[in-house]
Protein backbone atom coordinates (compact mmCIF):
# COMPACT_ATOMS: atom_id res chain seq x y z
CA UNK A 1 0.00 0.00 0.00
CA UNK A 2 2.83 2.70 1.46
CA UNK A 3 4.27 2.02 -2.72
CA UNK A 4 1.03 2.60 -4.35
CA UNK A 5 2.14 5.37 -7.09
CA UNK A 6 -1.27 7.08 -8.30
CA UNK A 7 0.91 8.58 -11.30
CA UNK A 8 1.84 4.91 -12.85
CA UNK A 9 -1.41 3.54 -11.89
CA UNK A 10 -3.25 6.00 -13.87
CA UNK A 11 -1.10 5.35 -16.74
CA UNK A 12 -2.05 1.92 -16.34
CA UNK A 13 -5.50 2.71 -16.84
CA UNK A 14 -4.79 5.04 -19.75
CA UNK A 15 -6.23 8.25 -17.72
CA UNK A 16 -4.18 11.01 -18.04
CA UNK A 17 -4.42 13.20 -14.07
CA UNK A 18 -3.51 16.75 -13.56
CA UNK A 19 -1.14 17.39 -10.89
CA UNK A 20 -4.08 18.64 -8.62
CA UNK A 21 -5.97 15.31 -9.51
CA UNK A 22 -2.79 13.17 -8.66
CA UNK A 23 -2.15 14.71 -5.27
CA UNK A 24 -6.11 14.51 -4.41
CA UNK A 25 -7.26 11.11 -5.99
CA UNK A 26 -3.93 10.01 -4.69
CA UNK A 27 -4.48 11.07 -1.37
CA UNK A 28 -8.29 9.23 -1.05
CA UNK A 29 -7.13 6.27 -2.71
CA UNK A 30 -4.43 6.16 -0.30
CA UNK A 31 -7.28 6.61 2.33
CA UNK A 32 -9.36 4.09 0.76
CA UNK A 33 -6.41 1.21 0.66
CA UNK A 34 -5.98 1.77 4.17
CA UNK A 35 -9.67 1.12 5.14
CA UNK A 36 -9.22 -1.84 2.82
CA UNK A 37 -6.07 -3.61 4.32
CA UNK A 38 -8.94 -4.93 6.92
CA UNK A 39 -9.57 -7.85 4.57
CA UNK A 40 -6.15 -8.75 5.53
CA UNK A 41 -7.39 -9.95 9.58
CA UNK A 42 -9.15 -12.43 8.17
CA UNK A 43 -8.29 -16.48 7.71
CA UNK A 44 -9.15 -16.89 4.37
CA UNK A 45 -7.48 -20.43 4.19
CA UNK A 46 -8.91 -23.05 2.12
CA UNK A 47 -11.92 -20.59 0.91
CA UNK A 48 -12.86 -20.90 -2.74
CA UNK A 49 -13.43 -17.24 -4.47
CA UNK A 50 -16.82 -16.32 -5.91
CA UNK A 51 -16.43 -14.56 -8.96
CA UNK A 52 -20.59 -14.93 -9.64
CA UNK A 53 -22.84 -15.44 -7.05
CA UNK A 54 -24.74 -17.83 -9.76
CA UNK A 55 -22.30 -19.55 -12.04
CA UNK A 56 -23.60 -20.63 -14.81
CA UNK A 57 -21.54 -22.89 -17.69
CA UNK A 58 -21.49 -24.02 -20.84
CA UNK A 59 -23.98 -21.65 -21.91
CA UNK A 60 -24.89 -22.16 -25.18
CA UNK A 61 -27.97 -21.59 -27.83
CA UNK A 62 -28.44 -22.47 -31.22
CA UNK A 63 -26.27 -21.91 -34.17
CA UNK A 64 -27.97 -19.46 -36.09
CA UNK A 65 -27.45 -16.71 -37.79
CA UNK A 66 -29.61 -13.50 -36.45
CA UNK A 67 -29.77 -9.49 -36.78
CA UNK A 68 -27.18 -7.49 -35.78
CA UNK A 69 -26.40 -3.86 -36.73
CA UNK A 70 -25.28 -2.68 -40.43
CA UNK A 71 -21.90 -1.01 -40.51
CA UNK A 72 -23.73 2.66 -40.89
CA UNK A 73 -25.41 1.95 -37.14
CA UNK A 74 -22.57 0.71 -35.87
CA UNK A 75 -20.06 3.71 -37.25
CA UNK A 76 -23.31 6.18 -36.27
CA UNK A 77 -21.88 7.53 -33.11
CA UNK A 78 -18.20 7.49 -34.09
CA UNK A 79 -16.31 10.51 -33.40
CA UNK A 80 -14.40 9.95 -36.82
CA UNK A 81 -15.26 7.63 -39.90
CA UNK A 82 -14.71 7.32 -43.19
CA UNK A 83 -15.57 4.63 -45.76
CA UNK A 84 -17.21 2.59 -43.47
CA UNK A 85 -14.36 2.08 -41.17
CA UNK A 86 -13.64 3.90 -37.70
CA UNK A 87 -10.72 6.69 -38.03
CA UNK A 88 -7.82 6.24 -35.72
CA UNK A 89 -4.15 7.73 -35.35
CA UNK A 90 -1.25 6.23 -36.80
CA UNK A 91 -0.20 3.24 -35.20
CA UNK A 92 2.59 2.01 -37.26
CA UNK A 93 5.24 3.90 -38.59
CA UNK B 1 -53.40 14.36 -10.60
CA UNK B 2 -53.46 11.13 -12.58
CA UNK B 3 -49.64 10.83 -12.20
CA UNK B 4 -50.46 10.39 -8.54
CA UNK B 5 -52.71 6.91 -9.10
CA UNK B 6 -50.20 3.74 -9.04
CA UNK B 7 -49.96 1.27 -12.02
CA UNK B 8 -52.56 -1.01 -10.48
CA UNK B 9 -55.12 1.89 -9.95
CA UNK B 10 -54.42 3.42 -13.76
CA UNK B 11 -55.26 -0.14 -15.35
CA UNK B 12 -58.27 -0.22 -13.78
CA UNK B 13 -59.37 3.40 -15.04
CA UNK B 14 -58.03 2.90 -18.72
CA UNK B 15 -60.05 -0.67 -18.45
CA UNK B 16 -63.41 1.13 -17.62
CA UNK B 17 -62.39 3.37 -19.97
CA UNK B 18 -62.46 6.28 -17.47
CA UNK B 19 -59.40 7.88 -19.32
CA UNK B 20 -56.94 6.87 -21.81
CA UNK B 21 -52.85 6.69 -21.65
CA UNK B 22 -52.59 10.41 -23.73
CA UNK B 23 -54.48 11.75 -20.89
CA UNK B 24 -51.92 9.91 -18.19
CA UNK B 25 -48.89 11.11 -20.01
CA UNK B 26 -49.79 14.86 -20.01
CA UNK B 27 -50.65 14.54 -16.68
CA UNK B 28 -46.95 13.37 -16.14
CA UNK B 29 -45.45 15.96 -18.28
CA UNK B 30 -47.48 18.91 -16.53
CA UNK B 31 -45.86 17.48 -13.38
CA UNK B 32 -42.43 17.51 -14.96
CA UNK B 33 -42.78 21.15 -15.87
CA UNK B 34 -44.44 22.42 -12.69
CA UNK B 35 -41.87 20.90 -10.58
CA UNK B 36 -38.63 19.07 -12.35
CA UNK B 37 -36.97 23.21 -12.62
CA UNK B 38 -36.67 22.18 -8.61
CA UNK B 39 -36.42 18.45 -8.07
CA UNK B 40 -33.68 17.81 -11.45
CA UNK B 41 -34.64 14.18 -11.65
CA UNK B 42 -34.98 14.18 -15.56
CA UNK B 43 -31.96 15.42 -17.94
CA UNK B 44 -34.09 14.61 -20.86
CA UNK B 45 -37.40 13.76 -21.95
CA UNK B 46 -39.19 13.58 -25.47
CA UNK B 47 -42.89 14.67 -24.78
CA UNK B 48 -43.75 13.64 -28.75
CA UNK B 49 -42.19 10.33 -28.33
CA UNK B 50 -44.23 9.49 -25.57
CA UNK B 51 -47.43 10.95 -26.75
CA UNK B 52 -46.95 8.86 -29.75
CA UNK B 53 -46.43 5.65 -27.70
CA UNK B 54 -49.86 6.92 -25.79
CA UNK B 55 -51.92 7.13 -28.49
CA UNK B 56 -50.91 3.72 -29.80
CA UNK B 57 -51.61 2.48 -26.82
CA UNK B 58 -54.85 3.70 -26.55
CA UNK B 59 -55.55 2.39 -30.40
CA UNK B 60 -54.73 -0.84 -28.53
CA UNK B 61 -57.59 -0.20 -25.91
CA UNK B 62 -60.23 0.53 -28.09
CA UNK B 63 -59.31 -2.88 -30.24
CA UNK B 64 -59.65 -4.59 -27.05
CA UNK B 65 -56.38 -5.46 -26.15
CA UNK B 66 -56.44 -6.60 -22.78
CA UNK B 67 -54.44 -5.94 -19.56
CA UNK B 68 -53.98 -9.74 -19.09
CA UNK B 69 -52.31 -9.63 -23.05
CA UNK B 70 -50.23 -6.26 -22.04
CA UNK B 71 -49.93 -5.54 -18.04
CA UNK B 72 -48.32 -2.36 -18.41
CA UNK B 73 -50.48 -0.70 -21.50
CA UNK B 74 -50.16 2.92 -21.66
CA UNK B 75 -48.39 3.20 -18.26
CA UNK B 76 -45.53 5.87 -18.47
CA UNK B 77 -42.55 4.41 -17.25
CA UNK B 78 -39.44 6.69 -16.82
CA UNK B 79 -35.47 5.12 -17.46
CA UNK B 80 -32.43 5.73 -15.65
CA UNK B 81 -29.78 6.84 -18.04
CA UNK B 82 -28.16 3.98 -17.74
CA UNK B 83 -30.05 1.91 -20.08
CA UNK B 84 -30.55 1.51 -23.88
CA UNK B 85 -33.34 3.20 -25.45
CA UNK B 86 -33.41 2.77 -29.19
CA UNK B 87 -33.06 6.43 -30.95
CA UNK B 88 -32.63 7.74 -27.41
CA UNK B 89 -29.50 9.78 -25.73
CA UNK B 90 -27.56 7.73 -23.77
CA UNK B 91 -25.05 9.00 -21.55
CA UNK B 92 -24.38 7.62 -18.00
CA UNK B 93 -24.71 10.90 -16.80
CA UNK B 94 -21.05 11.32 -18.05
CA UNK B 95 -19.18 13.62 -20.47
CA UNK B 96 -17.69 10.95 -22.02
CA UNK B 97 -20.59 9.58 -24.35
CA UNK B 98 -20.69 12.46 -26.00
CA UNK B 99 -23.80 12.72 -28.31
CA UNK B 100 -24.28 8.86 -28.24
CA UNK B 101 -27.84 8.03 -29.64
CA UNK B 102 -28.60 3.95 -28.41
CA UNK B 103 -28.43 1.63 -31.67
CA UNK B 104 -30.67 -0.62 -29.71
CA UNK B 105 -33.70 -1.44 -27.27
CA UNK B 106 -31.63 -3.19 -23.70
CA UNK B 107 -34.31 -6.30 -23.09
CA UNK B 108 -35.98 -4.81 -20.43
CA UNK B 109 -37.35 -2.24 -22.62
CA UNK B 110 -38.10 -4.68 -24.87
CA UNK B 111 -40.07 -6.10 -22.60
CA UNK B 112 -41.96 -3.14 -21.28
CA UNK B 113 -42.83 -2.48 -24.96
CA UNK B 114 -44.39 -5.76 -25.29
CA UNK B 115 -46.48 -5.25 -22.29
CA UNK B 116 -47.41 -1.81 -23.58
CA UNK B 117 -45.54 0.60 -21.59
CA UNK B 118 -44.90 3.91 -22.89
CA UNK B 119 -41.27 4.39 -22.03
CA UNK B 120 -39.53 7.85 -21.06
CA UNK B 121 -37.37 10.02 -20.11
CA UNK B 122 -33.66 9.84 -19.26
CA UNK B 123 -33.42 10.09 -15.44
CA UNK B 124 -30.33 11.49 -13.56
CA UNK B 125 -28.38 9.08 -11.78
CA UNK B 126 -24.47 8.99 -10.23
CA UNK B 127 -21.84 9.04 -13.20
CA UNK B 128 -21.38 5.67 -13.92
CA UNK B 129 -24.11 4.78 -11.50
CA UNK B 130 -20.80 5.17 -8.85
CA UNK B 131 -22.09 6.79 -6.64
CA UNK B 132 -25.27 7.37 -3.45
CA UNK B 133 -25.92 10.76 -3.87
CA UNK B 134 -26.58 11.87 -7.71
CA UNK B 135 -23.76 14.44 -7.02
CA UNK B 136 -21.29 12.50 -9.45
CA UNK B 137 -23.71 12.98 -12.18
CA UNK B 138 -22.00 15.63 -15.05
CA UNK B 139 -24.95 17.02 -15.56
CA UNK B 140 -26.74 18.14 -12.13
CA UNK B 141 -27.76 17.12 -8.72
CA UNK B 142 -30.77 15.87 -8.10
CA UNK B 143 -33.09 16.93 -5.32
CA UNK B 144 -35.11 15.11 -2.65
CA UNK B 145 -38.74 15.83 -3.06
CA UNK B 146 -39.51 16.12 0.51
CA UNK B 147 -36.26 18.62 1.44
CA UNK B 148 -34.76 20.00 -1.32
CA UNK B 149 -31.80 20.68 0.41
CA UNK B 150 -31.02 17.00 0.26
CA UNK B 151 -30.02 14.50 -2.11
CA UNK B 152 -31.98 12.18 -3.22
CA UNK B 153 -29.73 9.22 -2.85
CA UNK B 154 -28.26 7.24 -5.41
CA UNK B 155 -26.82 6.35 -8.08
CA UNK B 156 -30.87 5.51 -9.23
CA UNK B 157 -31.33 9.14 -7.56
CA UNK B 158 -33.44 10.58 -10.54
CA UNK B 159 -35.39 7.35 -10.57
CA UNK B 160 -36.51 7.23 -6.93
CA UNK B 161 -37.33 11.30 -6.90
CA UNK B 162 -39.54 11.02 -10.07
CA UNK B 163 -41.52 8.64 -8.94
CA UNK B 164 -41.73 10.04 -4.97
CA UNK B 165 -42.58 13.32 -6.59
CA UNK B 166 -45.28 11.87 -9.22
CA UNK B 167 -43.75 13.02 -12.23
CA UNK B 168 -44.22 9.40 -13.85
CA UNK B 169 -45.82 6.38 -12.70
CA UNK B 170 -43.03 3.91 -11.92
CA UNK B 171 -39.44 4.11 -13.01
CA UNK B 172 -36.33 1.48 -13.33
CA UNK B 173 -33.44 1.81 -11.97
CA UNK B 174 -29.75 -0.65 -11.51
CA UNK B 175 -28.36 -1.65 -8.07
CA UNK B 176 -24.81 -2.40 -7.54
CA UNK B 177 -24.29 -2.22 -3.86
CA UNK B 178 -27.54 -0.28 -3.35
CA UNK B 179 -28.27 1.87 -5.66
CA UNK B 180 -31.99 0.99 -5.56
CA UNK B 181 -33.10 0.36 -2.32
CA UNK B 182 -31.09 3.34 -1.00
CA UNK B 183 -32.55 6.23 -2.99
CA UNK B 184 -35.92 4.48 -3.10
CA UNK B 185 -35.70 4.64 1.10
CA UNK B 186 -34.47 7.88 1.08
CA UNK B 187 -37.19 9.10 -1.31
CA UNK B 188 -39.84 7.22 -0.11
CA UNK B 189 -40.74 4.43 -2.58
CA UNK B 190 -40.30 1.12 -3.23
CA UNK B 191 -37.83 -0.09 -5.05
CA UNK B 192 -36.68 -3.96 -5.56
CA UNK B 193 -33.42 -5.40 -6.60
CA UNK B 194 -33.91 -8.90 -7.92
CA UNK B 195 -31.75 -11.67 -7.63
CA UNK B 196 -28.74 -11.74 -9.69
CA UNK B 197 -29.73 -13.40 -12.72
CA UNK B 198 -33.40 -12.81 -12.82
CA UNK B 199 -33.34 -9.55 -14.43
CA UNK B 200 -31.34 -9.92 -18.25
CA UNK B 201 -28.72 -6.70 -18.14
CA UNK B 202 -28.26 -6.72 -21.75
CA UNK B 203 -28.97 -3.22 -22.49
CA UNK B 204 -27.54 -2.20 -19.24
CA UNK B 205 -23.96 -0.36 -19.20
CA UNK B 206 -21.94 -2.51 -17.85
CA UNK B 207 -20.44 -1.38 -14.16
CA UNK B 208 -19.82 -4.70 -11.96
CA UNK B 209 -20.94 -7.41 -13.98
CA UNK B 210 -21.15 -9.94 -11.33
CA UNK B 211 -23.43 -7.49 -9.20
CA UNK B 212 -25.15 -5.23 -11.77
CA UNK B 213 -28.80 -5.69 -11.37
CA UNK B 214 -31.68 -4.00 -12.97
CA UNK B 215 -34.58 -3.58 -11.08
CA UNK B 216 -38.35 -1.19 -10.29
CA UNK B 217 -39.11 2.08 -8.42
CA UNK B 218 -42.83 2.15 -7.54
CA UNK B 219 -45.62 4.12 -5.56
CA UNK B 220 -46.48 0.70 -3.64
CA UNK B 221 -45.59 -3.14 -3.51
CA UNK B 222 -48.25 -4.39 -5.35
CA UNK B 223 -46.90 -1.92 -8.32
CA UNK B 224 -43.04 -3.24 -7.56
CA UNK B 225 -44.64 -7.00 -8.17
CA UNK B 226 -46.35 -5.58 -11.19
CA UNK B 227 -43.27 -4.13 -13.35
CA UNK B 228 -41.32 -6.95 -11.78
CA UNK B 229 -43.25 -9.49 -13.56
CA UNK B 230 -42.89 -7.85 -16.70
CA UNK B 231 -38.92 -7.06 -16.97
CA UNK B 232 -38.40 -10.56 -15.26
CA UNK B 233 -36.97 -13.89 -17.38
CA UNK B 234 -34.29 -15.53 -19.16
CA UNK B 235 -32.60 -13.52 -21.79
CA UNK B 236 -30.58 -15.40 -24.52
CA UNK B 237 -28.85 -12.35 -24.66
CA UNK B 238 -27.58 -12.34 -21.23
CA UNK B 239 -25.76 -15.43 -20.54
CA UNK B 240 -25.81 -14.64 -16.69
CA UNK B 241 -29.78 -14.63 -16.96
CA UNK B 242 -30.93 -18.09 -15.22
CA UNK B 243 -33.66 -19.78 -17.10
CA UNK B 244 -35.99 -20.09 -14.02
CA UNK B 245 -39.62 -19.53 -14.94
CA UNK B 246 -41.20 -15.85 -13.57
CA UNK B 247 -43.64 -16.46 -10.79
CA UNK B 248 -46.99 -14.22 -11.10
CA UNK B 249 -45.76 -12.16 -8.61
CA UNK B 250 -48.78 -9.91 -8.39
CA UNK B 251 -51.29 -12.32 -7.98
CA UNK B 252 -49.05 -14.10 -5.22
CA UNK B 253 -49.61 -11.18 -2.98
CA UNK B 254 -52.04 -12.35 -0.34
CA UNK B 255 -50.42 -10.87 2.73
CA UNK B 256 -50.78 -13.63 4.47
CA UNK B 257 -47.49 -14.28 6.40
CA UNK B 258 -48.12 -16.10 9.72
CA UNK B 259 -45.44 -18.57 10.23
CA UNK B 260 -42.97 -16.69 7.99
CA UNK B 261 -39.84 -16.52 9.98
CA UNK B 262 -37.96 -13.41 9.78
CA UNK B 263 -34.08 -12.56 10.48
CA UNK B 264 -32.72 -9.40 12.31
CA UNK B 265 -29.25 -9.48 11.78
CA UNK B 266 -27.63 -8.57 15.33
CA UNK B 267 -24.53 -6.89 13.36
CA UNK B 268 -27.48 -4.64 11.69
CA UNK B 269 -27.98 -2.21 14.71
CA UNK B 270 -24.69 -1.09 15.23
CA UNK B 271 -23.33 2.47 15.93
CA UNK B 272 -24.07 5.11 13.47
CA UNK B 273 -27.50 4.19 13.33
CA UNK B 274 -29.85 7.10 13.58
CA UNK B 275 -31.98 6.35 16.83
CA UNK B 276 -35.30 7.40 14.70
CA UNK B 277 -34.42 5.04 11.97
CA UNK B 278 -33.75 2.74 14.75
CA UNK B 279 -37.21 3.26 16.16
CA UNK B 280 -38.76 2.63 13.03
CA UNK B 281 -37.78 -0.02 11.57
CA UNK B 282 -38.11 -1.63 15.47
CA UNK B 283 -42.04 -0.46 14.86
CA UNK B 284 -41.90 -2.25 11.76
CA UNK B 285 -40.40 -5.82 12.97
CA UNK B 286 -43.58 -4.94 15.59
CA UNK B 287 -46.14 -5.09 13.04
CA UNK B 288 -45.00 -7.95 11.18
CA UNK B 289 -44.95 -10.05 14.34
CA UNK B 290 -48.51 -8.70 15.39
CA UNK B 291 -49.11 -10.30 11.65
CA UNK B 292 -47.35 -13.63 12.68
CA UNK B 293 -44.21 -13.66 11.42
CA UNK B 294 -42.31 -15.27 13.82
CA UNK B 295 -38.59 -12.99 14.35
CA UNK B 296 -35.27 -14.92 15.02
CA UNK B 297 -32.30 -13.24 15.85
CA UNK B 298 -29.24 -14.12 13.71
CA UNK B 299 -25.75 -13.35 12.64
CA UNK B 300 -24.31 -12.57 9.62
CA UNK B 301 -20.25 -12.38 10.99
CA UNK B 302 -18.56 -11.00 8.00
CA UNK B 303 -20.88 -7.88 7.65
CA UNK B 304 -17.67 -5.46 8.81
CA UNK B 305 -15.71 -6.29 5.80
CA UNK B 306 -18.41 -6.23 3.33
CA UNK B 307 -18.01 -2.77 2.18
CA UNK B 308 -14.09 -3.30 1.90
CA UNK B 309 -15.09 -6.48 -0.14
CA UNK B 310 -17.56 -4.20 -2.39
CA UNK B 311 -14.65 -1.43 -3.14
CA UNK B 312 -12.77 -4.05 -4.48
CA UNK B 313 -14.81 -6.89 -6.20
CA UNK B 314 -16.78 -3.55 -7.77
CA UNK B 315 -14.13 -1.26 -9.02
CA UNK B 316 -12.18 -4.12 -10.65
CA UNK B 317 -14.57 -5.21 -12.95
CA UNK B 318 -15.50 -1.54 -13.79
CA UNK B 319 -11.59 -0.52 -14.31
CA UNK B 320 -12.58 -3.68 -17.21
CA UNK B 321 -15.92 -2.76 -17.97
CA UNK B 322 -15.24 1.04 -18.84
CA UNK B 323 -11.90 0.49 -20.99
CA UNK B 324 -14.42 0.38 -23.74
CA UNK B 325 -14.78 3.97 -23.37
CA UNK B 326 -11.69 4.86 -25.47
CA UNK B 327 -12.72 7.63 -27.87
CA UNK B 328 -12.19 5.42 -30.74
CA UNK B 329 -15.74 4.20 -31.07
CA UNK B 330 -18.24 6.48 -29.92
CA UNK B 331 -18.36 9.39 -27.72
CA UNK B 332 -15.69 12.05 -26.69
CA UNK B 333 -12.48 12.21 -28.44
CA UNK B 334 -9.44 14.40 -27.12
CA UNK B 335 -6.92 14.20 -29.89
CA UNK B 336 -3.90 12.68 -29.84
CA UNK B 337 -0.23 12.36 -30.37
CA UNK B 338 -0.59 8.54 -30.97
CA UNK B 339 -3.15 6.30 -29.46
CA UNK B 340 -2.39 5.87 -25.92
CA UNK B 341 -2.05 9.93 -25.73
CA UNK B 342 -5.81 9.11 -27.18
CA UNK B 343 -6.93 6.88 -24.96
CA UNK B 344 -5.73 9.22 -22.06
CA UNK B 345 -6.85 12.93 -22.87
CA UNK B 346 -10.40 11.24 -23.93
CA UNK B 347 -10.46 9.72 -20.94
CA UNK B 348 -8.79 12.11 -18.68
CA UNK B 349 -11.14 14.64 -19.99
CA UNK B 350 -14.33 12.52 -20.17
CA UNK B 351 -14.53 10.90 -16.65
CA UNK B 352 -15.83 12.73 -13.73
CA UNK B 353 -13.27 12.50 -10.22
CA UNK B 354 -15.30 9.36 -8.67
CA UNK B 355 -15.23 7.63 -12.08
CA UNK B 356 -11.61 8.03 -11.88
CA UNK B 357 -11.13 7.12 -8.38
CA UNK B 358 -12.92 4.12 -8.87
CA UNK B 359 -11.12 2.97 -12.70
CA UNK B 360 -7.70 3.83 -10.47
CA UNK B 361 -8.34 1.51 -7.53
CA UNK B 362 -9.87 -1.50 -9.81
CA UNK B 363 -6.58 -1.26 -12.22
CA UNK B 364 -4.49 -1.04 -9.06
CA UNK B 365 -5.94 -4.58 -7.04
CA UNK B 366 -5.84 -6.48 -10.15
CA UNK B 367 -1.93 -5.28 -11.37
CA UNK B 368 0.48 -7.65 -11.30
CA UNK B 369 1.51 -8.26 -7.79
CA UNK B 370 -1.65 -6.81 -5.86
CA UNK B 371 -3.70 -9.37 -7.18
CA UNK B 372 -3.63 -12.16 -4.77
CA UNK B 373 -3.70 -9.57 -2.01
CA UNK B 374 -6.55 -8.05 -2.95
CA UNK B 375 -8.51 -8.88 -6.08
CA UNK B 376 -8.51 -12.96 -4.86
CA UNK B 377 -8.40 -12.33 -1.23
CA UNK B 378 -11.84 -10.15 -1.69
CA UNK B 379 -13.40 -12.71 -3.86
CA UNK B 380 -12.34 -15.14 -0.93
CA UNK B 381 -14.25 -13.06 1.58
CA UNK B 382 -17.08 -12.78 -0.60
CA UNK B 383 -17.53 -16.15 -0.33
CA UNK B 384 -17.91 -15.71 3.46
CA UNK B 385 -20.10 -13.04 3.01
CA UNK B 386 -22.44 -15.05 0.97
CA UNK B 387 -21.98 -18.11 3.01
CA UNK B 388 -23.09 -16.07 5.99
CA UNK B 389 -26.41 -15.51 4.10
CA UNK B 390 -26.82 -18.70 3.18
CA UNK B 391 -26.42 -20.42 6.61
CA UNK B 392 -29.01 -17.61 7.82
CA UNK B 393 -31.29 -18.86 5.06
CA UNK B 394 -31.53 -22.28 6.35
CA UNK B 395 -32.82 -21.03 9.51
CA UNK B 396 -35.62 -17.94 8.17
CA UNK B 397 -37.15 -16.94 5.30
CA UNK B 398 -36.44 -13.22 4.84
CA UNK B 399 -33.91 -10.94 6.80
CA UNK B 400 -35.50 -7.60 7.52
CA UNK B 401 -32.60 -4.50 8.47
CA UNK B 402 -32.89 -0.80 7.90
CA UNK B 403 -31.96 0.44 4.13
CA UNK B 404 -29.88 3.39 5.38
CA UNK B 405 -27.85 4.50 8.51
CA UNK B 406 -29.44 7.71 8.45
CA UNK B 407 -31.78 9.41 6.39
CA UNK B 408 -31.12 11.39 3.23
CA UNK B 409 -27.87 13.42 4.14
CA UNK B 410 -27.23 17.10 2.66
CA UNK B 411 -26.35 17.98 -0.90
CA UNK B 412 -22.62 18.51 -0.08
CA UNK B 413 -21.98 17.12 3.14
CA UNK B 414 -20.38 13.94 1.83
CA UNK B 415 -19.35 14.38 -1.31
CA UNK B 416 -15.35 15.78 -0.43
CA UNK B 417 -14.85 12.52 1.49
CA UNK B 418 -15.22 8.98 -0.67
CA UNK B 419 -14.96 6.69 2.10
CA UNK B 420 -18.19 8.57 4.46
CA UNK B 421 -19.94 8.54 0.98
CA UNK B 422 -19.22 4.48 0.96
CA UNK B 423 -19.71 3.54 4.51
CA UNK B 424 -23.64 5.41 3.65
CA UNK B 425 -24.10 1.94 1.54
CA UNK B 426 -23.51 -0.40 4.32
CA UNK B 427 -26.89 -2.20 4.61
CA UNK B 428 -27.25 -2.62 1.06
CA UNK B 429 -23.72 -3.92 -0.23
CA UNK B 430 -23.98 -7.53 0.90
CA UNK B 431 -26.99 -8.46 -1.01
CA UNK B 432 -25.28 -7.73 -4.13
CA UNK B 433 -21.96 -9.60 -3.32
CA UNK B 434 -23.82 -12.60 -2.14
CA UNK B 435 -26.49 -12.45 -5.14
CA UNK B 436 -29.87 -12.41 -3.23
CA UNK B 437 -32.94 -10.38 -3.47
CA UNK B 438 -33.68 -7.41 -1.83
CA UNK B 439 -36.03 -4.77 -1.73
CA UNK B 440 -36.51 -1.08 0.24
CA UNK B 441 -40.09 0.16 1.40
CA UNK B 442 -41.06 3.30 3.40
CA UNK B 443 -41.53 2.58 7.63
CA UNK B 444 -41.64 6.49 8.77
CA UNK B 445 -40.16 8.90 8.55
CA UNK B 446 -37.86 11.26 10.80
CA UNK B 447 -39.40 13.92 12.66
CA UNK B 448 -38.09 17.54 11.80
CA UNK B 449 -36.98 17.82 9.12
CA UNK B 450 -39.68 15.13 7.70
CA UNK B 451 -37.91 12.23 5.63
CA UNK B 452 -38.34 9.47 5.05
CA UNK B 453 -37.20 5.98 6.65
CA UNK B 454 -36.67 2.91 4.54
CA UNK B 455 -37.01 -1.05 6.03
CA UNK B 456 -34.94 -3.33 3.95
CA UNK B 457 -35.87 -6.90 3.67
CA UNK B 458 -33.45 -9.48 2.29
CA UNK B 459 -34.66 -12.63 0.41
CA UNK B 460 -33.01 -16.02 -0.55
CA UNK B 461 -31.85 -16.17 -4.69
CA UNK B 462 -35.61 -16.36 -6.53
CA UNK B 463 -37.04 -15.92 -3.26
CA UNK B 464 -38.89 -12.61 -4.18
CA UNK B 465 -42.54 -14.13 -3.60
CA UNK B 466 -41.83 -14.58 -0.44
CA UNK B 467 -39.84 -11.12 0.46
CA UNK B 468 -42.84 -9.20 -1.91
CA UNK B 469 -45.29 -11.03 -0.07
CA UNK B 470 -43.91 -9.66 3.71
CA UNK B 471 -43.59 -6.65 2.03
CA UNK B 472 -47.24 -6.18 0.87
CA UNK B 473 -48.48 -7.52 4.26
CA UNK B 474 -46.38 -4.85 5.82
CA UNK B 475 -47.97 -2.15 3.78
CA UNK B 476 -51.43 -3.32 4.18
CA UNK B 477 -51.17 -2.53 7.63
CA UNK B 478 -49.07 1.08 7.57
CA UNK B 479 -49.71 4.51 5.62
CA UNK B 480 -46.36 5.44 4.95
CA UNK B 481 -46.73 5.00 1.15
CA UNK B 482 -49.62 7.33 1.24
CA UNK B 483 -47.62 10.90 2.38
CA UNK B 484 -47.03 12.77 -0.50
CA UNK B 485 -44.12 15.48 -0.25
CA UNK B 486 -44.82 18.81 -0.31
CA UNK B 487 -44.29 20.61 -3.86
Amino acid sequence: MSDFDVKYVAHLARIALTPEEEVKIGGQLHDILGYIEKLKALDVTGVEPTAHAFPLSNVFRADEVTGSLTNAEALANAPSKANGLFIVPKIVE
Amino acid sequence: MLNQFTIAELTAKLQAKETSSREIVDACFKRIEAVDGEIKAFISHDRDDALRQADAADLLLRQGTTFREKPLLGIPIAIKDVLSVKGHPLNCCSKILGKYISPYDASVISKLREAGAVVFGRLNMDEFAMGSSTENSAFFTTRNPWDRSRIPGGSSGGSAASVAADECIASLGSDTGGSIRQPAALCGCVGIKPTYGRVSRYGLVAFASSLDQIGPFTKTVRDGAILLEAISGHDLKDSTSVPQPVPHYSSLLNGEIKGLKIGLPREYMVGGLDPEVQAATKKAVETLQSLGAEVVEISLPHTDYAVATYYIVATAEASANLARFDGIRYGLRVDGADPIELYSKTRGSGFGAEVKRRIILGTYVLSSGYYDAYYLRAQKVRTLIRNDFLKAFEKVDAIVTPTTPTPAFKVGEKSDDPLQMYLSDIFTISCNLAGICGMSLPCGFSKSPKLPIGLQILGKPFGEETMLNLAYAYEQNSSWHLEKPVL
